[in-house]
């Protein structure tokens, strides 16, 4: 079974035939969006994130059609015009990843939790981030790094 | 005695070489367009989904596949026999040619791939698996390490040694056995050494099974094109791959082409042959591309670490000198021998610990059984190892009555002092290692152990490890007529900085910019032989062939400048040169270089003078607590300290280092993969437990103790399991400082140590 749905994908219209068995990664993979990535499959690991009308959620356990008619964002979405995220620079600046894997649902849900929290503290971090699994476990560069991003975002607010 | 450690910031000398420099591919990993091959497809690609034993051990009586074969949408569904009628002999392994492409005959292992299906999605491949059904005649299964060593059950009719390792030669066509591999070393009287020692003390270690599980599950693409084949693989060995691919086929190398872009992750999971065999042969019946991509849980299937069993004598003399130690270790290698006999040897070489001990000897047993395959996981087999010297270590001090680092000090190897082997050591900072976190962790401080239902403890604990010896590497260096560079090498980033290390090599060595030199990914077509990206060998060996490699093309541009009539200089400007020499912008310079060590085999007794070209080595310390009451134990404090001679990329070593402990950390406190029936009954995050962000030790410190390693590039060598050793066994001291029992078997779960609690004070937890 398939069914037309329409969606705006990082700001942009998007309309496809979505299959009643896919997910919302097998979705973005057929848009060429390869930053939401399924690596545990069971909403264990955090890789899949993605923003749907602005809440986070594991794209392996989203369903391709509940994506209809929502604002979905994703990693590739947080650059613009070529000028990376203030979290995605804080990871480079940082050394906050290894293998990449894990990194764009990281960046995901440390960019939410800027949107939601001023100043976050080391337990606040950790707690927003507690769903995402790091293999590599370049966890204490990831805390640095949102700590990082957190302290400039407020140094630029207060020019 | 004072440690000089070097922190990040402290400078270098020279300008590429040591600087922070960011991963060269930073941009693309943050914004989420880094290339996996998980992210691959071609067009016409079949998807595999593999069909897999439930029996741990069976004779495959019958193989159903017609109903699947109906299923919409399926191709192909190939068992063993269908890859038999095609390809003649098709086993494979580095050490052993004894796995099969898919079940031959017999069933080794629940999970053992049976069959497959490749169908047009794959949500029609995995239904289709479904419906496949076998028939076994059940036979029964050995599971236990030691067990495998005398039990009538054999796992393997006869044993099929690669015949590329000498040292496996002899067991060439021997039956009735489990045992894949018995390494020894004899160094001295033992026997007469106990007899005279002081104090003799026997233990016994054990370690559990447990998977590396990289975020990126294994994932392998076979694209076949008239009489080639290009593999695309998540593998940390593509050179490996492409010569036991063509030698399965019968091909020569340059017919198949194996390409590796980023990896998600490896730890030794991706090595040798994972599911490169099976693409290969299911895209050659098919004829179409095949791609087959695990799932989580597979991966518990694939590949594992080592469950070993350590026993340890050790004879010390009335001064706290170790005297003698026997060591007896048994590997489980599950059914498939993959690098386990490698494992076996070369961790061998350091069973006995980094101590000064003049009669030693070691058995080292490689076992199958009827578990999934063992083989590298970051530290091969060293940390095994660490775990069962450094635990008796502290043991032995405590019924001595020594403070566990006098101890150590006094045993310790120095340089030029030969090590069980017989090689002196050289370049080994392992009294720094230690010293710097006794001094990092205030040892000699007064240490408040606590009152009430929670006590605090403390340990620290040092192991060291022999490189893989002897493997070769080769590079390409490449300088445009713009001047820019390109390196060409096989070795695998799969996120411990390789590229970003090599291009400082080559940038420190041409005087151009790190962030200018490319670093072109393993492609067996256009990029050189390199072993294989293991056991932390990359930086100095692959590191040796891209500074040879740099070198001639520096002189090559030199020799260009002469032939353009331009007057001789310390450096050009590449640019220029080729301006000069050709008219315009036009030509190229390549530069090779290639490196292997030298390394000398050891003698029937392990007797070598040279086993290794450098050696690794790291200390761990840690401060923690322990619940009476729950037996939780909170790690509070860790300090890592490492030597890797004079670190190329501080910051990433640094990373390596916390990684590399956190990862052992899990090793110690929660993984463990368990078995019923010999099936995997936690295969998933759900259930095996990986460090998170709230796992990790709210306080922890890594040091690179000042070095320089001889022979290795500007002084360094490799780091990427070195922050591994330390951790278990200093956390199983620590535990014991707290409350005064000792665990012997890993992981150290509150259940066990709640166990050990209330068995010492009489009062036994009910089973
Ligand atoms: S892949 Fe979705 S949470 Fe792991
Ligand atoms: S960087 Fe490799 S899993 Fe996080």
């Amino acid at each position: 079974m398939r069914q037309h749905i329409s969606f705006n994908l990082n700001g942009r219209p998007v309309s496809m035939d979505v299959g009643a068995h896919e997910d919302a990664v097998d979705v973005l993979r057929r848009r060429n969006l390869f930053g939401a990535r399924e690596s545990c499959g069971q909403g264990l690991c955090g890789c899949c994130t993605i923003k749907v009308d602005g809440v986070p959620v594991s794209g392996c356990l989203t369903l391709g059609l509940k994506l209809d008619g929502a604002e979905v964002e994703t990693v590739e979405g947080l650059e613009r015009e070529g000028v990376l995220d203030i979290v995605q620079q804080a990871f480079i600046d940082a050394g906050a990843f290894q293998c990449g894997f894990c990194t764009p649902g990281f960046v995901m849900m440390a960019s939410d939790l800027l949107a939601r929290v001023e100043a976050p503290t080391d337990e606040q971090i950790k707690d927003h981030l507690a769903g995402n699994l790091c293999r590599c476990a370049a966890y204490p560069e990831i805390i640095a790094a949102v700590r990082a991003a957190a302290e400039k975002r407020s140094a630029h607010a207060q020019v | 005695m004072s440690v000089e450690t070097m922190n990040r910031n402290e400078g270098k000398n020279q300008p590429e070489v040591g600087r922070d420099v960011p991963r060269l591919e930073s941009r693309r990993k943050v914004t989420g367009r880094a290339d996996y091959v998980h992210n691959l497809s071609v067009p016409g690609m079949l998807h595999a989904k593999v069909f897999r034993s439930t029996v741990p051990h069976g004779r495959i009586l019958s193989i159903d596949t017609s109903e699947a074969l109906d299923a919409p949408g399926v191709h192909y569904v190939l068992t063993g026999e269908d890859i038999r009628a095609m390809f003649p002999h098709p086993y494979y392994g580095p050490a052993f040619h004894d796995q099969p492409v898919l079940a031959l005959d017999k069933v080794r292992y629940v999970g053992e791939p049976v069959a497959v299906v490749l169908a047009e999605d794959p949500f029609a491949a995995a239904d289709a698996v479904q419906m496949i059904v076998a028939d076994y005649e059940e036979l029964e299964p050995v599971y236990d390490e030691v067990e495998a060593v005398t039990s009538p059950v054999v796992v393997h009719d006869v044993l099929k040694p690669a015949g590329t390792f000498p040292d496996l030669k002899h067991l060439h066509g021997k039956r009735d056995t489990n045992v894949a591999l018995d390494y020894q070393l004899r160094r001295g009287d033992c026997d007469a050494a106990f007899s005279a020692a002081a104090h003799v003390f026997e233990h016994e270690f054990r370690s559990q099974p447990v998977m590396h599980v990289p975020l990126e599950p294994m994932v392998s693409l076979a694209v076949p094109d008239h009489d080639r084949l290009t593999i695309h693989t998540a593998s940390q060995s593509p050179s490996f791959v492409r010569m036991e691919i063509a030698r399965l086929l019968g091909w020569p190398e340059n017919r198949v082409r194996v390409m590796v872009p980023h990896l998600g992750g490896g730890f030794g999971a991706k090595l040798y042959i994972k599911l490169e065999a099976l693409v290969a042969c299911a895209a050659l019946i098919a004829r179409a591309p095949v791609k087959l991509s695990l799932t989580m849980e597979e991966q518990f299937y694939t590949i594992t670490k080592h469950a070993s069993t350590f026993r340890i004598k050790t004879g010390v003399d009335a001064d706290g000198r170790i005297t003698a130690r026997r060591c007896e270790v048994y590997w489980n290698g599950g059914a498939y021998a993959d690098i386990g006999p490698r494992v076996t040897q070369k961790s061998g070489f350091t069973a006995p610990g980094p101590y000064d001990i003049e009669n030693v000897s070691i058995d080292s047993y490689a076992l199958y059984t009827n578990r999934p395959p063992a083989g590298a996981l970051r530290g091969f087999g060293i940390p095994q190892l660490v775990w069962a010297y450094e635990s008796q270590a502290d043991i032995i001090a405590r019924e001595l009555g020594q403070d566990p680092v006098e101890f150590r000090r006094r045993n310790l190897l120095r340089n030029g002092r030969p090590q069980a082997t017989g090689t002196i050591m050289e370049s080994a900072a392992i009294h720094e290692v230690l010293e710097t976190v006794v001094e990092r962790l205030e040892w000699a401080k007064p240490f408040d152990r606590g009152s009430g239902p929670v006590r605090r403890g403390r340990a620290i604990a040092i192991g060291f490890k022999a490189s893989i010896a002897p493997t070769t590497s080769v590079a390409i260096v490449t300088v445009a007529a713009d001047g820019s560079a390109s390196l060409s090498i096989s070795t695998v980033d799969m996120g411990q900085g390789s590229d970003t290390a090599m291009a400082q090599i080559v940038a420190e060595t041409l005087g151009i910019p790190t962030e200018e030199v490319t670093v072109v990914h393993p492609d067996t077509d256009t990029t050189p032989y390199d072993m294989a990206t293991l056991g932390s060998r990359s930086t100095f060996h692959t590191g040796n062939a891209v500074k040879r490699a740099a070198e001639d093309a520096r002189e090559r541009l030199a020799r260009l400048a002469e032939e353009a009539g331009m007057p001789a200089q310390d450096s050009y400007a590449p640019a220029e040169v080729f301006r000069k020499r050709y008219g315009m912008q036009a030509g190229t310079v390549t530069g090779t270089g290639s490196y292997i060590p030298e390394y000398r085999s050891p003698d029937e007794d392990g007797q070598s003078p040279k086993v290794t070209p450098y050696w690794m080595i790291g200390a761990t310390g840690v401060e923690l607590e322990v619940d009476t009451e729950t037996g939780h134990v909170h790690v509070t404090r860790m300090v890592n300290a490492v030597d890797c001679g004079t670190p190329l990329n501080p910051k990433i070593v640094e990373a390596q280092i916390s990684g590399a402990a956190i990862m052992q950390f899990g090793f110690t406190m929660s993984e463990e993969m368990h078995f019923d029936a010999g099936q995997v009954t936690n295969a998933s995050f759900a259930d095996y437990k990986i460090p998170g962000i709230h796992d990790i030790p709210p306080l922890m410190d890594e040091y690179i103790v000042d070095a320089v390693q001889s022979g290795g590039p500007f002084g360094a060598k490799g780091v990427g399991e070195s922050a591994t050793f330390g951790v278990s066994p200093s956390i199983a001291g620590a535990i014991e400082d707290a409350v005064g029992v000792r665990l012997t078997e890993l992981p150290l779960t509150p259940e066990k140590v709640l166990r050990a609690i209330r068995a010492a004070a009489g009062d036994p937890l009910e089973d």
